[in-house]
């Protein structure tokens, strides 16, 4: 099995190649402007390399650029949002959390109808035909090419937000339609932003994965292309396509799974130094421990599986002030490589620190060997308290636990840190998120209540949901593990109602399986 | 008293209304954020809510008593509607033929914070600074009105389909518990209610006073404390006489659903000073004894709050997760929840453990 995974940062463009989960070659190459060219850089950067000139299985590609859309407020299209569910909720439409800036971008227009479900299944209102075919209409007349809909408890019962697509796709086949519960969990509000954000990102999502593709393409790779999710697990082009918002976090993710594989620990902390920021998580069973509590993308409340990690100031091309010493937080950031002394520039940086105290050997060791060994000292206890104290912070054992530091700027982690057993550093760290989105495994999640079933038999009926949607999606059935699993019983409710929530993930089928779309 | 000492909310007080309120809520009540969105919602449309003091009430004056009752799940889904309690209140003042005074909410805690508030914002009449828990607790009958002995109905309940019930009349609170919790499921498993209405007399004798203004305070000294990069939990404690019980992780978390209520455990492995201990919370739907290496060290009514250990916001019954960090605090009760009579309401004996109640605070820290 040889797989590419590519991580397309602001800064840089990593490509790696695993050949049976072992790294063969990496590379980094600066992000271009078109995301296209810097690919393709990489990738025949890559492929220069004779033992990676090889058939491969799979490109897997991990990016930032949909979450930077947003945040940014870049490239976002309107929406017609259509929510079903009057005449509940009727008091707080949708929007009604969003960032002025933001929804003043995405709405295009707002539709709320008679519809939706109870909590056991039964029908809250009937559905109202002639309103959404009215809605339909007037999003053809506005010349609207996206939608969202939403409909109370979908993630329960679908049919009314099935049923609103059938009829946009008849009335308006321009648009293009996200539907709440094939994206999240009981919590309509949550639930809906995610749908629009994502009906935002729709011609975004076209254009660039349309671009990877043809990166790929050009370097002359016959191989399927994946992207990664914001849990460290992949989705097909198609379903990336279709769903961009489900890549928000895929950079993180991708760093700390990739810090999990080189290590080989499924338990640990991690610190991701890069040339800006470092990254403390932590990882469970070989995975990010995610968010406890609700997740904000550029201002807007969603309920994303996002990894929980901790960003401090901290980076290789971080500033060292001198009066008094402090690291960070502002940093030279991609003019490292032009700013810093030992790249013949004028500010002092974290890096410049690090090679005048032995700790790397970049650039122009002799431009830094001036520098005061008091300044020096200095600076690495500052960088090192900072460092021990958030890991300390992030940490959730009480026992010593072993950290894998990686990224560009690992060398900045001291070789001991109070709490932590062992600091370990690992070859081809520096490109950490692109060995993880090599790697990335394939899940299926379940979230739904069970009436009138012992706890086991609903946990175990939910599970078997999850691992028919990871197949569907193109995971090997007989890999499939249990990530994460969690009851709750309802208050109040009759019939022993249990919410569970369940996830698997495995490993992706080899191409010769076909893949159910 | 003056009449006119009406007190303007302003939008920043209902923002620490809402996380105070989540702190008070000991676990349960839902999460007030809906509510905080409806009445930014209201304030943007120039809606807004005036606070009086329970003691400028006439004896006569009558005032609505509300709350939003069922499965915080459902409130998920079905999102609170300020209109939805507006209109309970106006089905109890037509079926008595009464004009309310003012409104107050049944609990302070949690959602239920903010409900009399969006009844006042359309009803045009101010919320009374009381409540009649001083905190969340599960049941119609755990009610300072319910230890006083009010008359328990008649209450109604509002579905937004237009479906208007009303309990016309019980023997005690806790068939009102019954009867009104069976409409409610059918209903969907939420609905919009307004208790008993009680007279300005009832609420001076027997509600629970300025629980809102604590509420706010709370949320006022937690946010300034984040705001500031200081310890919120350091400042909620110095602000409410409140004792810190425990800092930990939680490892455990069992939960089952029985005769219609949220109960279990919780499990906290100590740090910290509590390295190398275990603190147990058992609850019904709001946390309801603390155990300390197998000895109860805290229990209701005294109020315990599990805290997010960073940010100092509350963790709820239904969302405390494996691997939060939390610190467990625990603050006074209202005086009325610890008499001999109110123990029988809503002591360690009422949740079915066999304690008697040994409270964290003397008489003279306890609350109003």
């Amino acid at each position: 099995m040889k797989r590419i995974g590519i991580d397309v940062g602001g800064t840089n463009t990593d490509a790696v190649l695993i050949s049976d989960e072992k790294v063969v070659h990496s590379v980094k190459r600066p992000t271009t402007s078109d995301v296209t060219s810097g690919i393709l850089e990489a990738l025949q950067a890559l492929r220069a390399s004779p033992a990676a000139a090889t058939h491969v299985d799979a490109v897997v590609i991990g990016t930032t650029h949909f979450i930077n859309a947003v945040v940014q407020r870049r490239h976002l299209q309107k929406v017609a949002a259509i929510r079903i569910g009057m005449p509940a909720s009727a008091s707080l439409p949708p929007f009604c959390d969003w960032p002025a800036d933001l929804a003043g971008l995405v709405n295009g227009c707002t539709f709320m109808l008679e519809g939706g479900h109870d909590y056991d299944g039964r029908p809250f209102m009937p559905l109202d035909i002639a309103g959404l075919k009215a809605a339909a209409r007037q999003i053809r007349d506005m010349g609207l090419r996206a939608a969202a809909i939403s409909a109370s408890f979908s993630p329960l019962d679908p049919s009314h937000e099935t049923a609103a697509l059938d009829i946009l796709a008849e009335l308006c086949p321009d648009a293009t339609v996200t539907l709440s519960h094939e994206l999240g969990r009981i919590g309509l509000l949550e639930r809906e932003n995610a749908a629009l954000l994502n009906a935002a990102l729709n011609d975004l999502a076209i254009t660039t994965v349309a671009a990877f593709r043809q990166a790929i393409a050009d370097s002359g790779i016959e191989a399927p292309l994946y992207l990664t999710q914001n849990d460290g697990t992949v989705m097909q082009a198609e379903i990336a396509t279709a769903f961009p918002v489900m890549s928000f976090a895929s950079g993180a993710t991708n760093s700390m799974r990739g810090a999990a594989h080189l290590s080989g620990l499924d338990d640990a902390m991690v610190v991701d130094v890069g040339g800006t920021t470092s990254d403390i998580g932590q990882l469970r069973h070989g995975f990010p421990r995610e968010a406890n509590a609700v997740v904000e993308v550029g201002g807007v409340r969603t309920l994303f599986r996002m990894p929980d990690l901790l960003s401090i100031g901290l980076g290789g091309g971080s500033h060292v002030a001198q009066n008094p010493v402090r690291v960070g937080p502002l940093s030279v950031g991609y003019r490292l490589t032009s700013d810093a002394l030992v790249f013949g520039g004028t500010q002092l940086t974290a890096t410049d620190i690090a090679v005048a105290a032995g700790l790397v050997d970049i650039g122009d060791r002799a431009r830094a060997a001036k520098l005061p060994k008091r300044l020096i000292d200095a600076a690495l206890s500052d960088a090192q308290r900072k460092l021990e104290e958030d890991i300390d912070r992030m940490k959730t054992e009480a026992g010593d636990v072993p950290l894998v530091a990686v990224g560009g700027g690992a060398f900045l982690v001291p070789d001991r840190l109070p709490g932590i057993s062992k600091i370990i550093r690992v070859p081809h760290g520096d490109c950490a998120n692109a060995v993880g989105a090599a790697i990335a495994q394939v899940s299926g999640e379940a979230d739904q209540v069970f009436r009138e079933l012992s706890r086991d038999e609903a946990i175990a009926a939910a599970r078997g949901i999850a691992e028919d949607r990871a197949v569907e999606a193109g995971a090997e059935r007989k890999t499939l593990k249990t990530v994460d699993v969690e009851d709750m019983p309802i208050a109040y409710l009759p019939g022993n109602a249990l919410r569970v929530r369940i996830r698997v993930a495995g490993a992706l089928a080899k191409p010769s399986v076909p893949a159910a779309a | 008293m003056n009449e006119a000492s009406l007190h303007t909310i302003s939008l920043d007080e209902i923002e620490a209304l809402a996380v105070g309120a989540w702190i008070l809520g000991t676990g349960g009540g839902g999460s007030p954020y809906l509510g905080l969105l409806n009445l930014r919602r209201l304030y943007a449309e120039g809606h807004d809510v005036q606070m009086m003091s329970p003691l400028d009430l006439a004896d006569d004056d009558w005032v609505a008593v509300v709350s939003n009752m069922g499965a915080p799940l459902v409130g998920q889904e079905r999102l609170a509607d300020s209109r939805s309690i507006a209109r309970a209140v106006r089905m109890q003042e037509e079926i008595n033929d009464i004009a309310f005074r003012a409104v107050m909410s049944v609990e302070i805690g949690g959602g239920n914070g903010m409900q009399a508030l969006m009844a006042a914002a359309h009803l045009g009449i101010p919320v009374v600074d009381a409540d009649c828990m001083g905190r969340a607790f599960p049941e119609a009958q755990m009610t300072s009105v319910a230890i006083g002995d009010l008359r328990p109905y008649p209450c109604t309940l509002y579905d937004p389909r237009g479906i208007e019930a009303v309990v016309t009349k019980v023997p005690s609170w806790k068939w009102m518990e019954r009867a009104s919790r069976k409409i409610c499921v059918e209903m969907g498993s939420i609905a919009s209610t307004s208790k008993a209405p009680r007279t300005g007399r009832e609420v001076k004798d027997w509600g629970i006073h300025f629980t809102t203004t604590k509420a706010i305070r709370i949320g006022r000294a937690v946010d300034a404390a984040n705001r500031k990069h200081e310890d919120p939990i350091a400042a909620l404690l110095a602000a409410e006489g409140g004792k810190k019980l425990f800092t930990g992780k939680i490892v455990d978390v069992a939960r089952r659903t029985t005769e219609g209520f949220l109960r279990g455990s919780a499990i906290v492995e100590g740090s910290d000073a509590d390295r190398g201990h275990r603190l147990k919370l058992s609850f019904q739907n709001e946390w309801i004894v603390a155990w300390r290496d197998r000895e109860p060290i805290a229990m209701s009514p005294d109020l315990i709050c599990v805290l997010d250990s960073v940010k100092g916001h509350g963790i709820g019954t239904e969302t405390v997760r494996y691997g939060q960090r939390v610190t467990i605090v625990a603050l006074p009760a209202p005086a009325v929840l610890t008499t001999p009579r109110g123990l029988e309401f809503v002591g360690p004996r009422a949740f079915g453990y066999d304690l008697d109640f040994r409270s964290l605070f003397s008489p003279a820290e306890a609350g109003a």
